[in-house]
């Protein structure tokens, strides 16, 4: 079988997109698992990490070495597909959040909201198993957009295990800064971060899916660089050309 | 295992990727196919425009975001 090579380039960015879709995912899951520890204890909550690192983990280990079987071309196309796909959906949200049109992602309401949950529960055993399920649900969902921007971005690169690595190193990054700061999560500037994975995710879904298709790139892994570019201005126009047509509409 | 359960379990497994692929941008979806279908066409029957598909490609992934967007502003300022 044909295995390409990825140059430094695209694992740089593979490697910054991998860590910074990491750090929004699970600051959002930490958000909930603290609000659990707070609320019942950390035992669940801390088994509801184990057990959903583990599902996670699972899907990782069944899935990469199946999808590295795919010819390259083929498994570039698909996933450049679902990464554009993926990536324009992380872009469209980012930009309208960034123009007051939806509203930004709000960690203390996430906190309160899940407080509120665990607490309305008054048998102690339901206590228990609500807050080891809310912290399982928690870590699982937003791990499994991690685990899928791992899946298609490492494996397409060719480079799975350091999409691994990098996604471990930044969860335990998140856990160690999340266990310090613990109820300062809402100031990370989580809408700039998804933005700026969403830029990747497009770039690096336009070009597999080029590649794929046979579409001959100039310089290679190199034009990754100037797809960041185009995609990153192409983001900043739309949103100033949004906030002018806001501002239009207010006068 | 039972039938119902295999079911349940393919069910859940499609409606997961409807949601993610398809969920409440179905636009997004649709401009994808449409994007890589034309890339196809073009680079399987014009080998000598393939310049032009180095530009397009991206062009169109832009137009594809600006009219999701638009689409989405619209629908908030109604």
């Amino acid at each position: 079988m044909f295995v390409a090579s990825t140059s430094v380039s695209g694992i740089s960015v593979m490697v910054v997109a991998v860590f910074v879709a990491c750090v929004v995912e699970m600051v959002e899951a930490l958000t909930i698992v603290v609000a659990v520890g707070h609320t019942s204890g950390w035992r669940p909550a801390i088994r509801g990490v184990a057990a959903a690192l583990g599902a996670l983990g699972l899907l990782v280990a069944g899935f990469g070495p199946a999808l590295v079987q795919i010819p390259i071309n083929t498994l570039r196309l698909i996933v450049g597909g679902v990464l554009l796909i993926f990536g324009l959906q992380w872009l469209r949200k980012a930009i309208l959040r960034s123009t007051g049109l939806k509203a930004k992602h709000d960690e203390d309401l996430i906190f309160a909201e899940t407080v509120q949950e665990i607490e309305s529960v008054t048998d102690l055993a339901q206590r228990e198993r609500v807050a080891f399920m809310m912290a399982f649900k928690g870590v699982f969902l937003e791990g499994l957009e991690v685990v899928i921007t791992v899946l298609t971005l490492g494996t397409s690169a060719r480079h799975l295990s350091l999409a691994v690595l990098t996604a471990l190193v930044a969860a335990v990054l998140v856990a160690v800064v999340g266990a310090i700061v613990a109820r300062q999560l809402s100031s990370v500037p989580e809408n700039a971060m998804k933005m700026t994975v969403g830029v990747m995710l497009v770039s690096y879904g336009t070009f597999w899916s080029g590649e794929g298709l046979g579409v001959k790139w100039p310089g290679n892994d190199l034009m990754l660089l100037g797809l960041v570019g185009v995609f990153a201005v192409a983001t900043w126009i739309t949103i100033a050309a949004v906030k002018a047509t806001n501002v239009k509409e207010r006068a | 295992m039972s039938k119902s359960i295999l079911w349940r379990i393919l069910r859940g497994f499609g409606m997961f990727w409807w949601d993610f692929l398809v969920g409440d941008t179905p636009e997004l979806f649709v401009s994808t196919v449409f994007i890589l279908a034309i890339t196809a066409v073009i680079s399987e029957v014009g080998h000598q425009h393939s310049g032009a598909v180095v530009v397009f490609l991206p062009v169109l992934v832009v137009a594809s975001l600006v009219i999701s967007v638009t689409r989405a502003v619209r629908k908030a300022r109604t």
